[in-house]
């Protein structure tokens, strides 16, 4: 019954994982870690399901709090460096190199 | 209505951990409470302090006796030998850490003001070249972190802590007072690989969780030890918690963002992180790998075989054509991932076996921690108007203008390539002895692979020699330029910084036994399983 959750789970991470890859804006990139990380919590809750104890479902509320405050952390730090270069895309900051 | 049972929680074997985070607590409030002018006052003592106190709560629980032999905390965290030992080495290290960033000119005094505008004259004018005090409370959560994360019994813990260690330090990258634009950069790069790479782990924690029904790393382990160990749902757990853990030791091919992150933030936040960070990280793959996938070597250790040995070439061979200093010591920490994690390789097998090689990856943490320290010391040293001198051509004939300075960078150098009568000369020897040793056991998977992979790391410890030689000679046998950089005169804090970092590594380099009795007595208590 809970393969259906199991596989959208696993569709969302790898939408997130991909989006990681290919988008040049660094706030869709984010984003779209904080959907791999809702993948995950999707799977821990089925998973709670499934094997029957209440382990997952309370990782899924501490895993929300960690991604808030990964928001902070990097909202503060691509606005910082919006600011500086009027540009937001990963490809734009390319002065370490080699 | 069945009432929740109180959780009980061993306040005294956790002391050390909850002294730092109550101190970074404490420091927010000061951030918020105190006027600017007394900030710096209030924090360093109370970070020094807390950091002090910390390591004598670490020594007394070592010295009456008192290692806990049962996991703490409801069995969330195990403060067990290895992990005291890996604690005692993070307390010092960042200690160290500390009094470099103490140093004045190290730190933006507002990072959200836009470089080279009014905002930041005005800020850099009103703090008189302190920068954010804010540094303070954010080490302090990222050394909790790192307490954390090697002690964590299990894996939600150990993302918890993964998380505290790595946000602070995502905005202490960011941080640098000169070449913002490449501290920022470097900032960028670090926060959304990283943020990637926990999502990586996290979503490994949940393949894991539906195979084992459980989260705790002995669970786990009692779990492989009855399932079916090739459940492709294991499987892909295996690899992605693999993959989180070896993003954050930076072995290859999750390389990419340590010369970028080393080169781009402050320097002493480098040398906290090429230190304690690595230790922590280190730490948490050896109780990932021994006390959760115990049961599991046959398919672990092959990966790690590969990763260990593609670690080690990547960093000596790109580390060659590095011309930027910092990015070449960061070569070089990935390099010693490498060496690192062929003790790791070797951690599993007998108690008798596992104890000898968690012994030389302990060791070896604890040398070459203070070794990357002292020499991240002598780099904020060497400066040009617009910063420090990082490119390697400004180094040149440094020998002849600053003798003793280059000679003790030199010796640092030595003691990275693994020289005798240095340091890291004991720490690779024990590693790669405690290698050969666990291929030569009875019932080794990896039989005489093991062999193979100190060939390969000694290979690579050559090729790297290569490198820090080179280093050297352009020191002291080519001439200074005419413009050279100016040699900054170093502040107490610097001198205590670059003084130990030589004694531990000349020091353990004549006397080994005195870290190696130390590290063999935290050893031998093994993780708890």
């Amino acid at each position: 019954m809970t393969t259906h959750y199991l596989v959208l789970s696993g569709l969302l991470f790898a939408i997130g994982a991909m989006g990681v890859l290919i988008r040049r804006n660094a706030i869709v990139v984010f984003m779209c870690v904080e959907l791999m990380l809702n993948a995950c919590n999707l799977a821990f809750v089925t998973f709670s399901r499934q094997v029957g104890n209440l382990e997952g479902q309370i990782i899924a509320f501490f895993v929300m709090v960690v991604a808030a405050a990964e928001v902070v952390v990097g909202l503060a730090i691509i606005v910082t460096i919006f600011r500086t270069r009027r540009s937001a895309s990963v490809d734009d900051a390319n002065l370490l190199k080699y | 209505m069945n009432s929740i049972p109180a959780p009980t929680i061993e306040y005294g074997t956790l002391a050390p951990l909850l002294v730092v985070f109550a101190a970074a607590v404490i420091g927010v409030l000061v951030e918020a409470f105190a006027p600017r002018y007394l900030r710096k006052a209030i924090h360093v003592p109370l970070t020094l302090l807390s950091l002090l106190g910390a390591f004598a709560l670490v020594l007394v629980q070592v010295l009456r006796g008192r290692v806990s032999t049962t996991a703490s905390a409801m069995g969330a965290v195990a403060v067990d030998g290895p992990a005291l030992f890996i604690w005692g080495v993070i307390l010092v290290l960042s200690f160290v850490c500390v009094l470099l960033i103490n140093d004045e000119g190290h730190f933006v005094a507002s990072a959200a003001a836009v470089p080279g505008s009014a905002d930041e004259e005005e800020a850099e004018s009103m703090s008189g070249g302190v920068g954010h005090t804010e540094v303070y409370p954010l080490v302090l959560f990222a050394v909790g972190g790192m307490l954390l994360f090697p002690a964590s019994h299990d894996l939600l813990t150990m993302f918890v802590a993964l998380e505290v260690m790595s946000l602070p330090l995502y905005l202490l990258c960011g941080l640098a007072r000169r070449r913002r634009l490449l501290s920022q950069e470097a900032s960028m790069k670090y926060f959304l690989l990283g943020a990637f790479s926990s999502a990586f782990f996290l979503y490994g924690t949940a393949m894991v969780y539906g195979y084992a029904g459980t989260v705790s790393l002995p669970g786990i382990n009692q779990a492989l030890a009855v399932g079916a160990s090739l459940d492709p749902l294991l499987m892909i757990g295996l690899a992605l918690l693999g993959v989180g853990l070896l993003f954050k030791i930076g072995a290859a091919p999750f390389q990419a963002w340590k010369p970028d992150v080393y080169q781009g933030a402050p320097t002493p936040i480098t040398a906290l992180m090429a230190s304690g960070t690595l230790v922590a990280a280190v730490g948490a793959v050896l109780r990932v790998f021994w006390v959760g996938l115990g049961n599991l070597d046959w398919n672990w250790r092959p990966v790690i075989w590969v990763v260990a040995a593609l670690t080690m070439v990547v960093g000596s061979v790109l580390a060659i054509t590095q011309t930027e200093i910092k990015r070449m010591l960061a070569y070089s920490s990935i390099a010693h991932a490498g060496f690192l994690l062929v003790g790791v390789m070797a951690t599993f097998a007998t108690p008798e076996q596992n104890a000898v090689s968690l012994k030389a990856v302990l060791f070896y943490l604890a040398v070459y921690g203070f070794t990357t320290v002292g020499a991240f010391a002598i780099v904020t040293l060497v400066r040009d108007p617009g910063g420090e001198a990082g490119h390697l051509s400004r180094w040149a004939g440094l020998g002849k203008r600053a003798p003793v300075l280059a000679g003790v960078f030199a010796f640092f150098l030595l003691a990275f390539a693994g020289i005798p009568l240095t340091s890291g000369f004991f720490g690779k020897y024990a590693v790669f002895a405690a290698a050969l040793n666990s291929g030569t056991q009875p019932g080794d998977s990896m039989g005489g692979w093991m062999a193979g992979l100190v060939v390969v790391g000694v290979v690579a410890s050559a090729v790297a020699a290569f490198f820090y030689v080179r280093v050297i000679v352009l020191m002291f046998f080519s001439e200074p330029a005419a413009d050279g950089p100016a040699i900054a005169v170093p502040t107490a804090g610097t001198v205590a910084v670059i003084a130990l970092a030589l004694l531990v590594t000349v020091g353990v380099g004549l006397y080994p036994e005195s870290v190696l009795g130390v590290a063999d007595d935290a050893a031998s208590s093994l993780f708890i399983r």
